[in-house]
């Protein structure tokens, strides 16, 4: 009998199509992943004995450290300032509430170059303290070292913390006003009412943002290694390239992904208990507090830091240097190149909400079980420092050619070539296993906030699933799905390591422009293009954040 | 886009064209920066027609190449550092060639086993010591890096980078493992700083006076030199070749293999011979302060104006061999750290 049961209700799974289109979308996106697991079973040479012996307890620590320092600032920087626009009114806050997310169009490893040559000895910062104090030297005085952990810690938190803003940001918009004014009734003060209503209630979507952000603190490779600090994804390069060992690399990078899946799950065993809906609250607004005086100011200029730190000062510095160096590094290819990014990045953003919907979406109605194993699985590929993941996709896909090839060669006398390999979709494809994680988080938490009883009042009108995600659900989520497209157009817009190896011939995109002669140190060369990375960044952040905004209860 | 003139065709004196057909191409992975190339890939296209397209990355060509196998459209790989050289040949993704004029532009030493892959220029790990706070003479070899007397003195990039992995290889080879161990403790804790930042960093490092030495190739300098916010720090240092009095300065090269897929072999191996010929050599040395490897074929003349310098002649394989020793030693003397 026990079979039975069993294939019974195997075969309700597989009558079940949001299933199996869980079930597919997480085997192809979990393809390059478990490339990366094959290939760690071949290792070149045991280097753990050696790793062990040497730096990998240097390599955990700064890797610890780093996290630990991204992941607090961020959240000091994020959940601060997206509680304080969206809650309460103090100058500028219109503003601020889109500029807040500015310095997410501002790749990581070039605000690291920007602030570097700044702040470096020979740097203009120094360079005036030494003309007003008349110091000569560097042992004169002392100031902090750009190049270090501090500066990758500070550097990293100002173009990341945006995730948390922004998932946060979308919990306390979607938030029920109700229970805010139930707990200022009870007698809270505001900050009390936010400590012990609001910012429980908006945890799951700032832990998506928080996981976001140590995620991509652990898989860069840019800013580390400009600075000099020695992660674990400084160590995975170091194998796989000095040391001739990929299966050695695609261990260590095994082992990170491990260190993020107990991330997660510690994470999320921790509200295990929490439950909470929210129906429509049509028609009330969320009331914001008027700030006055000295709060005010306080509130302007704390919302104004990360802005202009993490914003401003790059930009200007930028234009400044794209002004300067315009002639040498305006090149008629520079459109060419826009067109290329924009166009992945948008097709990458579409690709990556319809599967993050349709995952997120059967895991509502699967809740338990297999499929919501299948949906954790598929978000991996964001814990995967990029070039490991394009050899991981390289894997499969060059499999995939060959083996057709071969078919049609023998049967049919064609040859087909390498149909995926080394394609823009090879590309696209990248994109979507890096940042599905992004939208199916995000969309996610969304839903989550949407109350059971709407699917069911839904469903006894005879709609079918489908039909109910389409009228009832999508519209209740708009704002965390214009949240994850934003984050993925941007993220898509800045992707250097994955783009660098599986692009096509003659095919540069605008991150891949910069790196080339940013690799070179060549910062006052390559600031046109950064600029323009972040231009055609803007444009939609700014767009969409409006359509956040206006996704608030509706008048 | 270049489009091909069909007169220019007739020009090169191939087999009489009856139609406009595709451009004749070859396609390139190279490990070379594109700025580097694209000046010899242009004169290249312009004398025999053949588009050349390039994809760059700074690393995962080599397991791209071998994952796509003989379907690879890949016909020639570039690289940087005799352990990339080398590395190829170890995947089994590059084929045997040998023309007459590869015989006879590139020396034997700068050949892998079988024509796997060919050296096209070399350039030398020197030593910059400070104008100012250096005497002439005060450093000559390598191993005076490890000696107490530059005590908080010297700058180097990453002891990981391949530019440092080879050098200490070099090291290896001739010192051997122990000798060199301890050699590489020495000069670390000679460190001014943190090893970080690139070559030129290092010289800008001493122009700044936190250092007074630094480790770096020899035509970073003709390249600052070139540079207008950069000149000051070539300035400031003088460029020394180590170890004149015994086996010789540290080289490295660069160079190219013929793909094992290649589908354009007959474009990849003129274009290979075209790298070797004097006009190409030229350019490399002209452009980017390379020496070239064709005998007869000057550096520039500002290269040449550093002096001529005898060069280690230890076979550039067993450097190869030692690599990835040479990168342990540095993890184990936390040489980075």
């Amino acid at each position: 009998m026990y079979t039975q049961t069993n294939t019974l209700s195997f075969s309700r799974f597989f009558r079940n199509p949001w299933f199996m289109s869980s079930a597919f979308i997480a085997f192809m996106v979990g393809l390059p992943i478990i490339a990366v697991f094959y290939l760690a079973f071949y290792p070149e040479e045991n280097i753990w004995p050696h790793l062990i012996d040497t730096v990998l307890p240097g390599y955990v620590s700064s890797t610890l450290i780093l996290m630990a320092g991204v992941g607090s600032l961020s959240l000091f920087m994020g959940v601060g300032s997206a509680w304080l626009v969206t809650m309460c009114k103090f100058p500028g806050r219109k503003m601020l509430e889109w500029a807040l997310l500015l310095p997410f169009a501002v790749p990581a490893y070039v605000i690291a170059y920007v602030y570097t040559d700044l702040l470096e000895y020979a740097g203009i910062v120094q360079g005036s303290l030494r003309e007003v104090f008349g110091w000569t030297t560097y042992k004169d005085y002392w100031f902090p070292e750009i190049r270090s952990m501090g500066g990758a810690i500070t550097m990293m938190a100002l173009v990341l913390y945006p995730y948390v803003y922004l998932m946060s940001r979308a919990a306390f918009l979607e938030q029920s006003m109700s229970l805010f004014s139930v707990s200022r009734n009870l007698g809270h003060t505001p900050l009390q009412s936010f400590l012990k209503v609001s910012l429980p209630v908006a945890r799951p979507a700032i832990a998506v943002g928080l996981s976001l952000t140590l995620m991509e603190t652990l898989n860069d490779f840019g800013t580390v290694d400009f600075f000099a600090v020695k992660t674990l994804t400084a160590g995975l390069y170091d194998t796989w390239l000095n040391m001739n060992n990929l299966g050695g690399a695609a261990q260590i990078a095994s082992l990170m992904l491990i260190f993020v899946v107990t991330l997660i799950y510690m994470e999320r065993f921790s509200r295990r208990k929490q439950k909470q809906f929210e129906s429509k609250n049509q028609g009330q607004s969320l009331e914001q507090f008027q700030l006055r005086g000295i709060k005010a100011a306080a509130a302007t200029f704390f919302c104004l830091l990360p802005v202009v730190a993490g914003f401003l000062i790059p930009i200007c510095v930028l234009g400044y240097y794209a002004f300067l160096y315009f002639d040498v590094s305006w090149t008629s290819d520079f459109v060419s190149h826009a067109i290329n990014s924009f166009t992945l990045s948008v097709i990458a953003a579409i690709t990556t909400i319809v599967l993050g919907v349709a995952l997120a979406y059967s895991k509502r109605l699967n809740a338990k079980g297999i499929t919501s194993l299948l949906v954790r699985f598929s978000g991996l590929g964001y814990a995967m420092p990029g070039a490991v993941l394009a050899v991981g996709i390289i894997v499969p896909f060059a499999a995939f050619d060959n083996a057709l090839d071969d078919f049609l060669r023998q049967h049919f006398g064609v040859s087909t070539g390498l149909l995926l390999s080394g394609t823009t979709f090879a590309i696209i494809f990248a994109y979507t296993v890096r940042f599905l994680a992004v939208s199916a988080g995000s969309v996610e938490s969304s839903l989550a906030k949407v109350t059971p009883s709407m699917d069911m009042a839904s469903r006894s009108l005879g709609r079918n699933t489908f039909s109910t995600l389409i009228r009832v659900h999508l519209p209740i989520i708009r704002g965390g799905i214009l949240t994850a497209a934003l984050v993925v157009f941007v993220d898509s817009m800045k992707e250097l390591p994955a783009t660098l190896i599986l692009r096509p011939f003659n095919f540069e995109t605008l991150a891949t422009h910069v790196y080339q002669l940013a690799s070179d140190e060549l910062l006052e060369q390559s600031a046109l293009a950064s600029l323009i990375i972040v231009l055609v960044g803007i444009a939609p952040v700014i767009f969409l954040s409006r359509s956040i905004s206006s996704s608030r209860a509706k008048r | 886009m270049k489009r091909l003139i069909p007169t220019a065709i007739a020009l090169m004196g191939t087999t009489a064209v009856t139609s406009v057909q595709a451009n004749e191409e070859v396609n390139v992975y190279s490990y070379r920066q594109p700025f580097l190339m694209e000046p010899i890939f242009d004169a290249f296209t312009k004398e025999s027609g053949i588009d050349v397209n390039v994809v760059f990355a700074k690393k995962g060509l080599t397991e791209r190449l071998k994952r796509e196998g003989k379907n690879s459209p890949a016909d020639l790989i570039f690289t940087v550092d005799i352990g990339r050289l080398n590395e190829v040949v170890e995947a089994g993704v590059v084929q045997g060639v040998t023309t007459p004029e590869l015989e006879k532009n590139i020396p034997a030493q700068y050949v892998g086993p079988e024509g796997q892959w060919y050296g096209l220029t070399t350039r030398a790990r020197v030593i910059y010591a400070s104008k100012d706070r250096v005497a002439e003479g005060a450093i000559t070899r390598y191993e005076d890096l490890a000696k107490p007397e530059w005590k908080g003195k010297i700058c180097t990039r990453s002891g990981k980078h391949p530019y440092n992995v080879a050098l200490i290889a070099s090291m290896i080879a001739n010192n051997g493992e122990a000798e060199t161990e301890k050699w590489l403790t020495g000069v670390k804790n000679n460190l001014a700083q943190k090893p970080q930042g690139n070559d030129r960093a290092q010289v800008k490092a001493i122009k700044e006076g936190v250092c007074d030495l630094a480790i770096g190739n020899n035509y970073y300098y003709g390249k600052m030199l070139m540079d207008e916010e950069q000149s000051d720090w070539a300035q400031a240092v003088n460029i020394v070749f180590p170890n004149q009095a015994d086996r010789g300065t540290h080289v490295n090269i660069s160079g190219v293999s013929l793909t094992k897929s290649a589908p354009n072999k007959d474009n990849a191996i003129k274009l290979m011979n075209f790298l070797s010929n004097g006009p190409a050599q030229k350019i490399y040395a002209e452009q980017n302060f390379e020496y070239p490897v064709k005998p007869g074929v000057g550096p520039s003349a500002l290269v040449a104006s550093w002096g001529s310098f005898k060069s280690d002649t230890l076979p550039l394989t067993d450097i190869a061999k030692y690599r990835t020793l040479a990168a342990k030693l540095v993890d184990r003397t936390g040489f980075d750290n």
